[in-house]
């Protein structure tokens, strides 16, 4: 149960994720979870306001079943399969976190200090995460998709525009990691 | 039962996600502080085997579950919608820790405040379809 419960291997994983992305095409699919963000939109009916979500989003409901799942993943990962000594983090960035006055994670996935519950009474905790997410959700509309679909599903097919796009990703993330997170608390 | 394949692919997806820690806001950090090579190993792991799949899949001209041929559509041409879009997502990344996957398997796990993340990331993808036309791509 140990080689559950414990950190897996960055190899294990990256070969799964690769395998997920394969599986997907086997079924004549693409893997790419920003687009989700957009079935969620056109959900709405905006779509007869704004001609982007005008579009066959119900042809993409399979790909709101893989969120499901996931969400499903996540759940039991995180109740059943994890233990403290999850998210040994590097002994240096836990004193870069302290000096900010972010929490240890300590097998926590996530900081207490921008994740905990008491964040929602926090005007500035929930307008950093609203804004993160503002520019997540544009961001990987306008470069045509995220993580998934660039760095892992563009990347293995070699296409030029994913390694822009992911180059993108690194200059973006260099830079609030570095400059503007180091403002920000 | 159609969709079954799909909640099964995810459901191994968000497994993997959570147990790799990918989905952590301290791994993120990390990465981009060049800390630790757990993020890289992953994601240059997964290229790896996308990669080796994707050229068996073309060489062996290989069939998908309908029997269809496994079509791979190239990503547009472009430079400022990547460039662009790509440096605002990165910003967005590394400010909360979280890509569009790891947001939803985040907020199926019960972290609750990531579900703020969400509507951003929503709001974000509505004001695209917005202003789209008057971008350079």
């Amino acid at each position: 149960m140990e080689y559950i419960t414990h950190t897996w291997h960055w190899a294990v994983a990256g070969f799964l994720i690769g395998m997920v992305m394969l599986m997907l095409n086997y079924f004549g699919k693409v893997f790419g979870m920003s687009s989700n963000l957009r079935s969620l939109c056109s959900m709405t009916g905006i779509g007869k306001k704004v001609p982007f979500f005008d579009w066959d989003w119900k042809s993409q409901r399979w790909n709101l079943a893989v969120v499901f799942g996931a969400m499903l993943g996540g759940y039991v990962a995180v109740h059943f399969l994890s233990d403290a000594s999850n998210v040994a983090i590097n002994s240096k960035t836990i004193e870069q976190l302290a000096a900010m006055g972010i929490d240890a994670p300590n097998g926590k996935l996530l900081p207490d200090a921008l994740f905990g519950n008491q964040i929602f009474h926090s005007p500035k905790m929930i307008l950093i995460l609203i804004v993160g997410g503002i520019l997540i959700g544009f961001g990987s509309r306008y470069a045509g998709g995220c993580t998934s679909g660039h760095a892992i599903s563009g990347m293995s097919n070699l296409q030029l525009p994913s390694l822009k796009a992911v180059i993108g990703f690194f200059v973006g993330g260099l830079i609030m990691a570095h400059f503007i997170l180091p403002l920000i608390f | 039962m159609n969709y079954l394949k799909y909640i099964l692919v995810g459901f191994v997806f968000g497994i993997v996600l959570t147990k790799a820690e990918a989905v952590s806001w301290y791994r993120i950090y990390e990465m981009f502080q060049f800390q630790s090579f757990h993020m890289y190993g992953i994601i240059m792991t997964a290229i790896a085997t996308g990669l080796i799949g994707i050229q068996i899949i073309k060489r062996k001209q290989l069939k998908d579950i309908d029997g269809n041929p496994i079509n791979i559509q190239d990503k547009e041409k472009g430079n400022a919608r990547y460039w662009i879009g790509g440096t605002l997502f990165g910003l967005g990344w590394a400010m909360v820790g979280a890509c569009p996957g790891p947001i939803f398997i985040l907020l199926g796990s019960g972290f609750l405040s990531v579900g703020l993340i969400l509507i951003g990331a929503v709001f974000g993808t509505f004001l695209y379809g917005v202003v789209k036309d008057k971008l350079p791509h």
